[in-house]
């Protein structure tokens, strides 16, 4: 079995998110890129199968800003191969466009499963992995919590709301967008990334989307209204929690 | 037909989602404006049709393999519905269910997307919707000026329809392939029972990733134990093992409503507030003054969590 992981990198929602000119995209010139974190988790599922069935993992990369360090990491974490494909361009780009772009590739390769992450922060126009499934005539699943793999069907646990879960037969080839691994993400030592990196082992291809694209058009990016935002508390971590205190105490539920 | 706005019923179990009721009001709302119906599909529980309000119409697909929901089978039988109806817009909601279909429907009826709309207006010929990105940190406000649109849209972002009657279900014929799929449904699995019922209690401390590590629970542990109050989680402590399942909060995890939700390390993505937005007092510590946890709080303090919890222990006393 081979399973293709595609790995995007996203802004880190931690650092602030300064808009362009035009108020129509984040700029991106000074922002930090990071692996979206529920690639990490179906990198991880991927290797659970792996160590399981012997299935063959391949990441894969869309030339996404600092794209090339997931990708080494998903190979010192014991991915098979990695491939950037390149092409796209810069700025946002459409989940249309990258999943036409990934169907035209996996085409031309041999893959029985992809897991991708189930959704990414900066998605506007859906989720790249129902769109691809669609495009290459696959069955898709989301919000899986868990892949067990044999021959040439999958067992997958669909997760609702409450908790509650689907246990689904999936036959291959297929698409899945994983929400969580059945274990927290390994963790691959600095020494071992940088291993990885310097035996550069990632190939690169390039691909090509017709442009079609998502159909929508952005009109602008705002910060929500801070109508109702928190008055805010303010003062040495000794006034903050006596007036938190208090302000629970207010509410009659602590003596 | 072709100004008509079709809403998706959302249902697990015999049990209607309350978005779809959010889904037709917004869909009559629209409808006045394009000059079409609020049409609903329904798919493999006909007998819900009855608890459908405010639409004008309520089409229905019956079908063995509709009843317990796989997105294939409810992909085929929505894509059949709306390419035979071609309405303006399908509104779906931002389940399991409505991330598996909105962007395969997308594909299939080759159709634009909004995901993660939370508001809608009609502008003229131009359906315009607001959508969260960046989670929650931005929205964004996009334009759907073609014939036809899909939005996936955020629970409780519009109030549910003001009642009404129900109007008479129509049955449709299923599509051809539902015989032939290559996804099965197995089995529902409900989640175990846990130590503390986090619904059931007047006041929660809350952690997230901002706690940083396992060990560092303790901490805050403490303060909880001090205000007599359970921990409860974002969902990554969870997936972490920190925390068990059963006290996570949100979308995928439990909705709470206590007098007091205290949190701790939380930065607010729309699929924690819609776990527990509806609490009486929510009061945020978290170090970022932009985390849009704090759009929804009543009080919050840029703090570290380092520095406020032990203040809050000693405080206590
Ligand atoms: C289908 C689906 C369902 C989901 N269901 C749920 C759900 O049920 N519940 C849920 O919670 N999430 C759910 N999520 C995940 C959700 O999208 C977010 O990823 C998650 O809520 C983020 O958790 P967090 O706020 O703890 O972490 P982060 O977003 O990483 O936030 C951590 C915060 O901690 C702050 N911080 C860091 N250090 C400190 C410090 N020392 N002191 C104070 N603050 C600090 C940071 O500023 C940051 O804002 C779901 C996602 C999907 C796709
Ligand atoms: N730019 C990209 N590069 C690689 N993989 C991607 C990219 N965009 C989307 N994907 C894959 O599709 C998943 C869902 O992302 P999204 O389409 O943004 O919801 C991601 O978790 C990846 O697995």
């Amino acid at each position: 079995m081979r399973i293709v992981v595609p790995v995007k990198q996203t802004p880190d929602l931690v650092e602030e998110l300064e808009l362009n000119d035009d108020g129509t995209d984040v700029d991106r010139e000074f922002l930090k890129f990071v692996l979206s974190e529920w690639d990490d988790q179906a990198l991880e599922e991927a290797l659970l199968v792996k160590e399981a069935t012997g299935a063959e993992v391949v990441a894969v990369g869309f030339g996404d800003p600092d794209v090339e360090l997931s990708l080494s990491t998903a190979l010192a974490k014991g991915a098979d191969r990695a491939v950037n494909l390149t092409g796209l361009g810069d700025g946002w780009v459409s989940s249309h466009t990258r999943a036409e772009a990934l169907a035209g590739w996996l085409s031309g390769q041999d893959v029985d499963l992809v897991l991708a992450g189930v959704q990414a922060v900066d998605d506007l126009d859906g989720q790249l992995p129902p769109l691809l499934a669609a495009t290459l005539g696959w069955p898709h699943v989301g919000v899986v919590i868990a892949v067990e793999g044999k021959d040439n069907t999958i067992q997958v646990s669909q997760e609702f709301g409450g908790g509650r879960a689907a246990r689904l037969e999936v036959k291959l080839p297929a698409v899945i967008g994983v929400q969580a691994a059945r274990q927290p993400p390994r963790y691959a030592s600095i020494t071992r990334i940088r291993q990885a990196q310097q035996a550069g082992g990632i190939e690169e291809a390039a691909v090509t989307a017709s442009g079609a694209g998502a159909g929508i058009t952005v009109r602008r990016l705002f910060e929500p209204e801070k109508a109702g935002h928190a008055e805010m508390l303010t003062g040495s971590p000794e006034d903050v929690a006596g007036r938190i205190l208090d302000l629970i105490r207010s509410k009659g539920v602590i003596k | 037909m072709a100004n008509d706005i079709l809403v998706l019923a959302d249902h697990l179990k015999g049990q209607l989602s309350d978005t779809t009721l959010e889904l037709v009001g917004k869909a009559k709302e629209l409808a006045g404006a394009t000059g079409g119906q609020a049409v609903v599909a329904l798919l493999g529980a006909p007998d819900l049709a009855g608890q459908i309000t405010g639409a004008d119409a309520v089409l229905t697909v019956d079908h063995p393999a509709l009843a317990d929901y796989t997105p294939e089978a409810w992909e085929k039988a929505l894509h059949h519905i709306v390419n035979e109806r071609q309405p303006r817009l399908v509104l779906i909601g931002n389940s399991t269910i409505g991330m598996d279909l909105g962007a395969g429907l997308s594909a299939t009826w080759d159709a634009p997307l909004v995901a993660y709309t939370v508001g809608l207006e009609a502008d003229g010929a131009d359906i315009v919707a607001t959508a969260q990105v960046y989670g929650g940190k931005l929205l964004a406000e996009v334009a759907l000026s073609g014939e036809r649109g899909i939005c996936t849209v955020v629970a409780g972002s519009f109030p549910a329809a003001a009642g009404g009657g129900s109007p008479a279900a129509e049955a449709i014929a299923p599509p051809a392939g539902l015989d032939d799929l290559k996804t099965a449904f197995l089995t529902l699995v409900e989640p175990e029972g846990g130590d503390v019922d986090i619904t059931a209690a007047e006041i929660l401390v809350s952690v997230g990733r901002g706690i940083g590590s396992q060990d560092n629970l303790d901490e805050v542990q403490e303060l909880a134990d001090a205000l007599g109050a359970p921990l409860s989680a974002s969902r990554p402590v969870t997936d972490a093992g920190w925390l068990p399942k059963t006290r996570q909060v949100g979308k995928s995890g439990l909705k709470v409503k206590p007098k007091v939700y205290l949190t701790f390390g939380i930065s607010g993505a729309p699929e924690h507030l819609e776990g527990m937005r509806d609490s009486e007092l929510i009061i945020a510590c978290n170090t970022d003054a932009n985390a849009p946890i704090f759009d929804v709080a009543h009080y919050g303090t840029t703090l570290d969590l380092f520095d406020l919890v032990p203040a809050m222990t000693d405080t206590l006393g």
